[in-house]
C-alpha cells in the first residue's frame, strides 16, 4: 500500500470527476452548472499537473501535457465566467454560459486521455 | 541534459506546490462563502475573482486594503488564518527550493549541464585535453592564444577552479571528473564532429594508457597523444592505434646528448620545439668527461642510457640503489650533502645531473655541487612550475622543465605538423649543417625565439595565388616580397617544401610553386602577418609580383600583356 501512489491516482481521478460533473446538464443553462463545482475541479486539475512534474519518461510527458491542457481551458473558463459577470453589461447570458461549459467539457476530454493512460501504466505494472 | 535539472527540480517541489495550491484554494473558497457587510449594513458576497485577488496580495504580504468594503468580524477572522497559513506556506516552498540547489547531487547536475552545453556550443576544432597539471596548463594557454579551442578534464577540483580564474582569450570549459572513463570523455566532445583529438597528459601511466584505449575503441580515427614516463607504458601505447606518445625523459635525454655531440643540433632543435616570443637560448657547451649523476629513477636511467650511448660513464648517486636497480658502483646517498659528493668525485667531474623528483633535493644538489666545484656544468631537473624563480636564481646550465617539454613537442605537432619533418631531415645531417642552418635563422630574428609557420598554396590560406599558378611562373622569391616594397625580401627562412610525398630541405628562392605545396617558414611574428597578407589579398599580390600600384584593373592588366 503505497501511499504515494494512491494520493497520485486519487488526484487524477478527482480531477476527472469533478470536472465531468461541472460539465453535466443543459449547456446553455446557468442553473444546472455550479460554479463551486468549477472552483474544486480547477483546483484538483491543478494539483494534478503539480503531481505529474518531475517524469522525464515518454509516457509521464504525455501524462504531463493532457494535464496541462485540461489546466488551460478550465482557467479559460473560470476567466470567461468571471470577466462576463463582473464587466459586461449583459451579463451571463446563454451564449457565454454555453462558451464556459464547452470549455470545461474540452477539459473533460483531456482528463479522460489522462486517466486512460493511468490506467495503461498500471495494467503494464501488474502487481 | 537541461531539462533533466528542470525535472529534478519539479519533482522535489512537488509537495510544496501543492500545499500551496490547496491553501490558496481554501483561502479563496472562504472569501467567496463568508458574506460581508457594507456600509448600509446590507449582506454582500465577494466573487471568485475578487477572492482570488485578495488572497493573492495577501499571500504575498503585499496588502493593499479590505476591498470593496470594510471587513466585518468574520471576514476578518479568515483573513487572520490566512496570514499565518499563507505566509508559513510560502517559507515551506521557498525552503525547499534552496535545500533542492544547495544540494550537493543537484549541484553537481548543474555543473555537470552546464559543461556539456559549453561543449556542444564550440563550433569550431577543438582538443580534449586530460590533465590540468603543469603540462596542461602551458598547453591550454598555448592553443588559447592561437586561437585554438580546447575543453579540459582533471581530476582534482582545485586545478579546474584554477581553469576558471585563468583569464584565458578563448572559452575553454572545464570538468572534474576520471578522463579515463568513457562516458566523461563523450560528455567532454569525443564524438562530435569538430574533436580533432585527445592528449593524455595526466601524471599517470595507467590513467593515460586508459585514456588511449578509450579513444581506440569508440573513435579511432581522431588524433590520439598521450604522455608516458615508463617505457613498457610507452611501448604499450605505441601498440595499438596510430598513437602519438611522448616520453620527456627519454627526449631530454636524447637532447642532453645531442648537446654532447653536436651543439649547432641542439640548438636548433631547441628553437624548433620552443614557444615562440621566449628569450632566445644561447648554445650550450657540453663538456665531455667525468660526470655524475644524482637520482636514478626514470629520469636518471633515460639520462645515464644515453650517456653511455655518447661514451660517458657517469658516476651514479643514489639513495635506494637496490630498488632502482643501480649498477654496482653506485654511491649511495642522496647528493645533496658533500660527503657523498666527494666520495662520488665531484672534484674531478665536468658536470652534474640532479635528477631526482623532488625539487627541494634538486636545488641543493646543484647548491652544494657549485661550493665544491665552481666551474661544474650543471643540468637540473625541475618538477613544479611554481619553483621557476629559484631554479633560474640557481643559474643552472641545462635546466630540465618536464611540463614544458611535453606542452611545447604536443604545441608544435599539433600547429606545425611540418616540423617533425623537418627534424627528421635535419637529424640525418652534421653539424656543420646545423650551425649554418642556425646562423640563417639568427640573422632574421632579433632576440626572440623564432615564429614558424606553414603556408599550404590552396583556397584555404593562400587564395590569392589559386588563381596565378598553373598559367604564370610564381617562384618562392614572390611569396617572399614584402607587401610595401617589392624589391625587398620579408626576413624569413623557408625551411622546409612538401610536395606529395616528396620533401625538400631548405628550398632556394627560385624554386617554382605550384598548387598544394606546403612550406615550413621561419621567421618574426610581424613577417607571418604580412606574408599571409600578401597571401590573402589578390591586389597586394598583384603588386607584389608586378609592380604596379593600380587596384583591380591591375590584374586584368597583367593577364592580358602575357
Amino acid at each position: 500500500m503505497n501511499t504515494e501512489k494512491v494520493l497520485f491516482a486519487f488526484f487524477i481521478v478527482l480531477a476527472l470527476t469533478l470536472n465531468f460533473g461541472f460539465f453535466l446538464g443543459d449547456i446553455a443553462e446557468p442553473l444546472q452548472h455550479n460554479v463551486y463545482e468549477l472552483f474544486a475541479a480547477l483546483v484538483v486539475s491543478l494539483v494534478a499537473t503539480v503531481l505529474k512534474l518531475g517524469d522525464s519518461s515518454h509516457i509521464g510527458a504525455v501524462f504531463l501535457a493532457t494535464s496541462l491542457v485540461a489546466d488551460l481551458q478550465l482557467i479559460a473558463a473560470a476567466i470567461v465566467w468571471g470577466a462576463v459577470q463582473g464587466w459586461s453589461e449583459t451579463g451571463l447570458t446563454h451564449g457565454t454560459m454555453a462558451a464556459v461549459v464547452s470549455l470545461s467539457g474540452g477539459a473533460v476530454l483531456a482528463n479522460v486521455i489522462s486517466v486512460v493512460l493511468l490506467l495503461a501504466e498500471t495494467l503494464n505494472v501488474r502487481r | 541534459m537541461k531539462s533533466n535539472l528542470v525535472y529534478v527540480l519539479f519533482r522535489r517541489l512537488r509537495w510544496p506546490l501543492v500545499v500551496m495550491i490547496l491553501v490558496y484554494a481554501v483561502l479563496v473558497l472562504g472569501f467567496v462563502l463568508i458574506p460581508g457587510t457594507d456600509e448600509q449594513g446590507k449582506p454582500w458576497h465577494m466573487d471568485f475573482f475578487h477572492a482570488f485577488y485578495f488572497v493573492s496580495f495577501m499571500g504575498s504580504t503585499i496588502g493593499f486594503g479590505e476591498i470593496p468594503h470594510a471587513f466585518n468580524g468574520m471576514q476578518r477572522m479568515w483573513t487572520l488564518v490566512g496570514i499565518y497559513a499563507s505566509v508559513i506556506t510560502w517559507l515551506y516552498g521557498i525552503g525547499a527550493l534552496l535545500t533542492t540547489i544547495q544540494d550537493p547531487a543537484f549541484r553537481r547536475l548543474m555543473t555537470d549541464s552546464g559543461f556539456q552545453r559549453k561543449v556542444r556550443g564550440i563550433h569550431e576544432p577543438f582538443y580534449i585535453v586530460c590533465g590540468y597539471g603543469d603540462t596542461g596548463r602551458q598547453l591550454v594557454s598555448a592553443f588559447a592564444d592561437e586561437g585554438i579551442r580546447s575543453v579540459v578534464i582533471d581530476h582534482e577540483q582545485m586545478r579546474i577552479d584554477t581553469l576558471e580564474i585563468a583569464a584565458l582569450p578563448e572559452l575553454v570549459p572545464g570538468v572534474c571528473a576520471d578522463a579515463s572513463q568513457p562516458d566523461v570523455l563523450k560528455k567532454a566532445g569525443l564524438e562530435h564532429d569538430y574533436c580533432q583529438g585527445v592528449i593524455a597528459i595526466t601524471g599517470d601511466d595507467e590513467a593515460n594508457l586508459s585514456i588511449a584505449l578509450a579513444v581506440q575503441l569508440l573513435r579511432p580515427e581522431k588524433l590520439m597523444i598521450a604522455r608516458a614516463e615508463d617505457p613498457h607504458a610507452t611501448a604499450n601505447i605505441l601498440s595499438f592505434g596510430a598513437n602519438v606518445v611522448i616520453n620527456p625523459f627519454k627526449t631530454f635525454a636524447e637532447r642532453l646528448a645531442l648537446s654532447l655531440h653536436a651543439p649547432g643540433m641542439f640548438v636548433l632543435f631547441e628553437w624548433m620545439t620552443g614557444v615562440p616570443g621566449e628569450p632566445l637560448r644561447e648554445p650550450v657547451f657540453t663538456p665531455r668527461g667525468k660526470w655524475i649523476l644524482c637520482g636514478f629513477g626514470r629520469f636518471g636511467r633515460a639520462v645515464y642510457e644515453r650517456l653511455i650511448v655518447e661514451g660517458i660513464h657517469a658516476t651514479i648517486v643514489e639513495a635506494d640503489p637496490d630498488k632502482t636497480g643501480a649498477p654496482a658502483d653506485t654511491i649511495e646517498g642522496w647528493g645533496t650533502e658533500a660527503g657523498t659528493l666527494k666520495e662520488a668525485g665531484i672534484h674531478e667531474a665536468v658536470g652534474i645531473v640532479a635528477g631526482t623528483d623532488h625539487d627541494s633535493n634538486n636545488l641543493s644538489i646543484i647548491l652544494t655541487a657549485h661550493e665544491l666545484n665552481r666551474n661544474l656544468f650543471t643540468v637540473a631537473r625541475q618538477n613544479k612550475r611554481q619553483n621557476d624563480e629559484l631554479f633560474h636564481k640557481a643559474d643552472v646550465d641545462l635546466l630540465m622543465r618536464q611540463g614544458s617539454v611535453i606542452a611545447h613537442k604536443i604545441y608544435a605537432f599539433i600547429r606545425t605538423p611540418l616540423i617533425e619533418d623537418f627534424l627528421r631531415h635535419a637529424q640525418q645531417h652534421d653539424n656543420d649543417w646545423a650551425n649554418s642552418v642556425v646562423a640563417r635563422i639568427s640573422a632574421v630574428v632579433t632576440d626572440e625565439a623564432p615564429h614558424l609557420w606553414q603556408l599550404e598554396i590552396g583556397p584555404g590560406q593562400t587564395p590569392a595565388y589559386v588563381s596565378l599558378i598553373g598559367r604564370h611562373r610564381i617562384t618562392l622569391k614572390d611569396i617572399r616580397r614584402r607587401p610595401h616594397d617589392r624589391d625587398a625580401l620579408l626576413d624569413c627562412v623557408p625551411l622546409l617544401l612538401k610536395r606529395g610525398i616528396k620533401e625538400t630541405l631548405l628550398p632556394p628562392d627560385d624554386t617554382e610553386i605550384e598548387l598544394g605545396d606546403q612550406l615550413l617558414l621561419c621567421g618574426r611574428r610581424e613577417v607571418r602577418k604580412a606574408m599571409e597578407w600578401g597571401a590573402g589579398n589578390a591586389d597586394v599580390l598583384a603588386y607584389m609580383l608586378t609592380g604596379e600600384e593600380h587596384p583591380s584593373s591591375l590584374l586584368g592588366r597583367w593577364l592580358a600583356s602575357e
